[in-house]
Formats: C-alpha cells, sequence, structure tokens
C-alpha cells in the first residue's frame, strides 16, 4: 500500500489542481484553450479516483475525457469565434447571479459535506474492484447496464436526425405546407415568392 | 484525504460547473459548466463508494451511468449546436429566443 501521507499530498495537489483548472476553463480568452483546461480538471479528477483505488474508472475517466474534449476542441474551432484567444473574450449573461448560484450551491453541498454523518465503512483489504464491478455489470445490475446501451442508441439515431442537412426525401422543410387559415384555403405564413406554380404541389420523387 | 475533502472538492468543482452553466452565453462553454457538474457527481460517487459504501460494486456502476449520461449530453449538445448553427448562424444562446414570453 502506498504511505498514507503521500496519498494525501498527491490528493491535496491535484484537488487545487483540479479547481484551479476548472475555474480556468471560464477565465481563459481562447476557447480551445478552455477545453484544454476543462480535460486537465477530468485528468486530475481522474487521478484522485485511482488513489481512491477505483481502477477501472480512473483509467476510464482518462481515456474517455481525452477524446471528448478533443471532439469539443474540434467543435470550437468549427464553430467559435476567437478559438485561438487573440482577443480577450467575455462571454456571459446574467453574471451576478450566476456567480451567487455557483456560491450558494458549493456552500450547501459543502455544508453537507462537513455536517452530515456517513458510516466509515472502507473497501475491505482482498477487493477485486475492478472484478466486482464487471460481476456486477454482466450479473444483477445486466438490465441497468443493458439500458444504458439502448438509450446510447436512441441518442446515436437522434444526433443524425438533428445535424443532418437533409432527410431522407429531401430538405426537411421542402414540401410541407402549412395548414390554411380556414378550411381549403390559401397556406398560410407561406414565403411571397412561389410563383412559377400554384403552390401546394408536392415534389414526390 | 478523507470524505469530506473528497466531498468539498466535488462541491467546489459543482459550484463552479453551476456558475459556468447560468453565466455562459456560448453553447459549447454552456456544456462544459455541465461537464464540470457531471465531473464533481462522479468524485462524489467514488468518493461514497471508496469510503462509505464498503466496496459495495453498485457504487461503481452509479460512476459509469454518469459517464453514459456524460456522453448522452455531449452528444447531444453537439447535435444541437450543428441544428442550430444550421438554422440561425448563431452559437450563442440569446440567438434562440423566439419562444420566450
Amino acid at each position: 500500500m502506498n504511505p498514507p501521507l503521500a496519498v494525501d499530498i498527491a490528493f491535496i495537489l491535484l484537488a487545487l489542481f483540479a479547481v484551479y483548472t476548472g475555474w480556468r476553463v471560464f477565465r481563459t480568452d481562447s476557447m480551445v484553450r478552455a477545453s484544454f483546461f476543462l480535460l486537465l480538471s477530468f485528468i486530475a479528477v481522474g487521478a484522485i479516483m485511482l488513489l481512491l483505488s477505483a481502477m477501472y474508472l480512473g483509467a476510464a475517466m482518462f481515456f474517455m475525457m481525452g477524446v471528448e474534449m478533443m471532439v469539443m476542441a474540434l467543435f470550437m474551432v468549427m464553430f467559435m469565434m476567437n478559438p485561438a484567444g487573440l482577443n480577450p473574450m467575455m462571454m456571459v449573461h446574467q453574471h451576478r447571479l450566476a456567480i451567487g448560484a455557483g456560491i450558494a450551491s458549493f456552500v450547501i453541498v459543502a455544508a453537507m459535506a462537513l455536517l452530515a454523518r456517513f458510516p466509515h465503512r472502507p473497501l475491505p483489504a482482498d477487493l477485486q474492484e475492478v472484478e466486482s464491478l464487471g460481476n456486477e455489470l454482466l450479473g444483477e445490475s445486466m438490465l441497468i447496464f443493458e439500458s444504458a446501451a439502448v438509450v446510447l442508441l436512441a441518442t446515436m439515431i437522434g444526433v443524425v436526425v438533428l445535424s443532418s442537412q437533409r432527410g431522407r426525401y429531401g430538405n426537411a422543410g421542402e414540401g410541407s405546407m402549412p395548414p390554411g387559415l380556414d378550411p381549403g384555403g390559401e397556406p398560410a405564413g407561406m414565403p411571397e415568392k412561389d410563383d412559377e406554380d400554384d403552390g401546394g404541389h408536392h415534389h414526390c420523387h | 484525504m478523507t470524505l469530506t475533502t473528497v466531498l468539498l472538492l466535488a462541491a467546489a468543482l459543482i459550484g463552479i460547473g453551476i456558475y459556468g452553466a447560468l453565466s455562459q452565453q456560448s453553447f459549447v462553454m454552456l456544456m462544459m459548466g455541465l461537464e464540470l457538474i457531471l465531473n464533481g457527481v462522479m468524485l462524489a460517487a467514488v468518493g461514497f463508494w471508496a469510503m462509505s459504501g464498503a466496496g459495495a460494486p453498485e457504487g461503481q456502476l452509479l460512476t459509469i451511468v454518469v459517464m453514459a449520461v456524460m456522453a448522452i449530453e455531449m452528444a447531444m449538445g453537439f447535435a444541437l449546436v450543428v441544428a442550430v448553427y444550421r438554422g440561425k448562424q448563431a452559437d450563442v444562446t440569446e440567438a434562440i429566443a423566439d419562444l420566450r414570453h
């Protein structure tokens, strides 16, 4: 086992690093740098999970967050203004309310951590934590694990539907007609230019 | 490293995340706030598993479920960013205030 003092020092350093990088996420000018700060914060938390002897979860955190934050940095470059942070930038709204809500939630959760009495039941010395997780995932809690898979599949389909430019039969808006204001009347709210046909005409190929 | 210190760290991460999610105008920065909140939740779950749960495997399972939630949040968030960008050429939350009263 590690000497407890070394574990404590590592925990304190990692905790300060996680909070500092988490805070820098919203204070840096560059959005790409913000996603890398978030990655550093996640890696520090993953290392703390390793200190807590959750080997699988700590390692999974490294891999998952590495990939996720690279995707995020790519999106920053694709969509956001000022990804390189060449100009100072502060894009916030309701700033005071947000600071108040952040501090209030910290105080409430910290008070729960300090005031509540949790039972002290440390890990058994002979616990095979990865093996017990695997047995749980593919044994008792298989339904939960499998429903997570189904939800992920639904997410994939939803993401493709949301982000695809055209549907199966052409652009999503094409050929759809809003109903008339009175029964059988002209379609309401259509754009003015539709002069080659009478409107009400569906492309069906 | 006690359960209290781990939970204090989780509280700090959740607080910073709530600040970010409420204050940022850019969609992706807002999602970063949500991710920080979930980060704190995962750390708290692992802390409880390791120090108060006697290694019950459900604690690790809960963390895996939160990780799945995080992946779903990320994927749906990016898809919404793409959809809003296609429709409005916008990347800030103020641009989609059409349905506000």
